[in-house]
């Protein structure tokens, strides 16, 4: 099986569900330069509501598709609804404070949905249960299954819609014309607190797709996923030029393929053995073992904050985002 | 500062000798409610020394570090291995001390000179990166040579000991009794002060002022000619060598550390003791720590006798209740008073401005 093709696969899946998140924080802080902290307990939320639906259905007979679709479709309202009422509670009240006061109701926030998300369904791992039926295809010596061509195609599909939602649309022209300026936005009739909820609820709405495909593909939900799966989106937006929302898309593509590749291969390239003669005490470990790794796969994630932070030192404002000015 | 009309020196003084009169007796009072809650005051006096170094950092240079407890971190992994029989290495404590703080100031370094360019919110995902970097070596260095023995932590750590006199076990001075928590509770008092003194001292100073017209204006700091490279790069260092040295009497205290508790729930913690203050402001910072690490261990021991006496048996799990009232917490004062509950005077400036 080719390792690298396979990686690349994983990565692309993974990556194309990062982007999808990192598309809620990106749109967000492009229209009020906030990081929504508690964006990736939306994306835990509507996996766990996701979950609940779809076991309960599992028996019914329905098809799976549609199964996850009905359980999806009950997801995102909820998630809609956990986002607009964070905006309305946490953050609107904020848009003239200081900027770190909406960073840390952003926490409050997050701790909140994290534990009352505990109270509705206890700590248990929740799991997918066995109704899709695994398909597995042949790509150039590596596999790939039904499931991660339907999650890159969906994600596909969202950011086709989601272009042409922020380029084409009445509603995407305010979005872009508040980003850039919230006051001028205003005196041209643009009703921005419209506009930011409605930013809000696209966002949750795209969490709770995210959160039922993570949760499909790793076939477990838990109250705790959303954090290291909030994390890893920011940090795709980062990558990409936070606010730019081609940006997201990159950067979630470009760090899922990254810490893919960075999980097959560092464990190989950093095994001393491999390059002989370095010193005595060396050789005599490695016929005793055979392998004398330096970083193994747990090192993954320093990988992606690796090439995160090269990437930053080289580009500070991200892959694709534009020269941010004096006013940091 | 010098805006508001200063006290007279009369009630200055009054004040101060009843601070420092309660700070002597408090431990004693804290043993008769059980020697649990100086150990909690002790926990609560790390966290004003963190807050109070991530202060420099964030509320002084302006510098937004979401990876700080990763300086706390090093300081007590420094003290853990050169003072635990991991590596048969038992250094004194006031050895160790200092090299934690270099050590620490070292990385602060290592984590500013590639970030000087970076502004804002990149600046936030680079430290939050850092910070998981040095948890997850802490987590991964016990192979292939066993460096921090991984997860499973580090046991055995020597408390602090001068000649005979240990500060971890019980002892009876001029009659009045002594149990370890106390011991350390008056050495930590006394690093907190001089902390404080030196914050005091930093606000005002040449460098103070400088960090300041950084963090308002980094472009017209340096065209005042402020070296801002220079001086970002000592925020960092400063900055994490007071968590440098808080995590080396951390370990002490605890005499077992592991990656556990350093984990990015701890920084954002510390971030919110700072915001939460008022940043910028020493003593709203210090309100900020103590109130953030007591309130959750208040709730632990109110929680579960209100709902008792309420619905007459258990109904939710203290700890979520916990976290719940924490979470909600956290909201409401940002809500009401989000410039923090002591705003500096800028910031009281700068919303004065804003509102007009």
């Amino acid at each position: 099986m080719d390792t690298f093709i396979q990686q690349l696969i994983n990565g692309l899946t993974l990556g194309a569900v990062y982007a999808i998140v990192a598309l809620g924080y990106t749109m967000v802080y492009g229209i009020i330069q906030l990081i929504n902290f508690a964006h990736g307990e939306v994306v835990m939320i509507g996996a766990m509501v996701a979950f609940t639906v779809i076991n309960a259905l599992a028996g019914s007979g329905l098809p799976p598709l549609a199964v996850v679709l009905i359980g999806t479709g009950c997801a995102i309202p909820v998630c809609v609804l956990v986002g607009y009422a964070m905006e309305r509670l946490a953050y609107r009240p904020l848009r003239r404070a200081p900027r770190l006061a909406p960073l840390i109701t952003a926490i409050g926030v997050s701790i909140i949905l994290q534990n009352l998300a505990m109270l509705v369904w206890s700590r248990n791992i929740l799991a997918f249960p066995q109704i899709i039926d695994i398909k597995l295809y042949n790509i150039a010596g590596a596999t790939i299954t039904n499931v991660q061509i339907v999650i890159i195609l969906t994600c596909i599909l969202i950011m086709v819609a989601l272009a042409a939602l922020v380029y084409r649309t009445r509603l995407g022209t305010a979005m872009r014309a508040t980003a850039q300026n919230p006051q001028v936005a205003g005196l041209m009739g643009i009703d921005i607190n419209r506009v930011i909820a409605a930013t809000f609820a696209i966002g949750a709405g795209l969490a709770a797709v995210a959160g039922v495909m993570v949760g499909t593909y790793y076939g477990i939900a838990q109250y705790t996923m959303g954090s290291i799966l909030g994390l890893k989106a920011f940090t795709a937006a980062v990558l990409g030029g936070i606010g730019n929302v081609p940006g997201a898309m990159l950067g979630g593509v470009v760090l899922g393929i990254v810490e893919a590749l960075g999980a097959g291969y560092i464990g190989t390239y950093t095994d001393l053995c491999k390059i002989s003669g370095i010193s005595d005490w060396l050789t005599q470990r490695c016929a005793n073992d055979g392998h004398f790794v330096l970083f193994g796969s747990n090192y993954q994630d320093v990988f992606a904050f690796a090439v995160l932070i090269m990437v930053l030192v080289f580009r500070p404002s991200g892959l694709l985002g534009e020269r941010v000015g004096d006013r940091a | 500062m010098s805006a508001r009309a200063k006290p007279p020196p009369v009630v200055f003084w009054s004040a101060m000798v009843l601070i420092v009169a309660v700070l002597i007796v408090l431990p004693f009072a804290l043993t008769q409610i059980g020697t649990t809650w100086v150990r909690v005051t002790n926990l609560a006096l790390l966290y004003v020394m963190l807050a109070l170094g991530l202060n420099i950092v964030v509320g002084f240079a302006g510098l937004l570090d979401l990876g700080y407890i990763a300086f706390y971190g090093i300081g007590a992994y420094t003290y853990a291995l050169l003072a635990s029989p991991h590596f048969g290495l038992h250094l004194p404590f006031w050895v160790i001390l200092p090299i934690g703080a270099a050590m620490a100031s070292l990385f602060g370094v290592l984590l500013g000179a590639p970030t000087l360019k970076l502004r804002g919110d990149y600046l936030a995902i680079v430290t939050l990166g850092f910070g998981e970097i040095i948890r997850i070596f802490l987590n991964n260095l016990a192979r292939p040579i066993n460096i921090t023995n991984g997860p499973q932590g580090i046991i055995g750590i020597d408390p602090f000991r001068i000649d005979g006199f240990s500060f971890a076990s019980y002892q009876k001075i001029f009659g009045l009794e002594f149990s370890g928590p106390t011991k350390y509770y008056y050495l930590i008092v006394a690093l907190v002060a001089v902390i404080i003194a030196l914050n005091l001292r930093l606000q005002n100073s040449r460098i103070g002022r400088a960090w300041e017209a950084i963090r308002e204006d980094e472009t017209a700091a340096r065209a005042m000619g402020i070296n801002t490279t220079n001086l970002k790069l000592l925020a960092y260092a400063m900055g994490a060598s007071f968590g440098g040295l808080a995590g080396g009497v951390f370990a002490a205290i605890q005499e077992f550390i592991s990656p556990e508790s350093f984990v990015l729930v701890e920084s954002i913690m510390v971030v919110s003791m700072v915001v939460l203050g008022g940043m910028g402001n020493v003593w709203g910072v210090v309100l900020g720590a103590v109130l953030l690490s007591f309130v959750p261990d208040i709730l632990r021991f109110t929680v579960q006798p209100v709902q008792q006496w309420m619905f007459g048996r258990m109904l939710i799990e203290p700890e979520v209740i916990r976290m719940l009232l924490f979470g909600l917490a956290l909201v409401l004062v940002m809500l009401f008073r989000p410039a923090g509950l002591l705003p500096s005077a800028v910031r009281k400036r700068e919303l004065a401005e804003r509102a007009e």
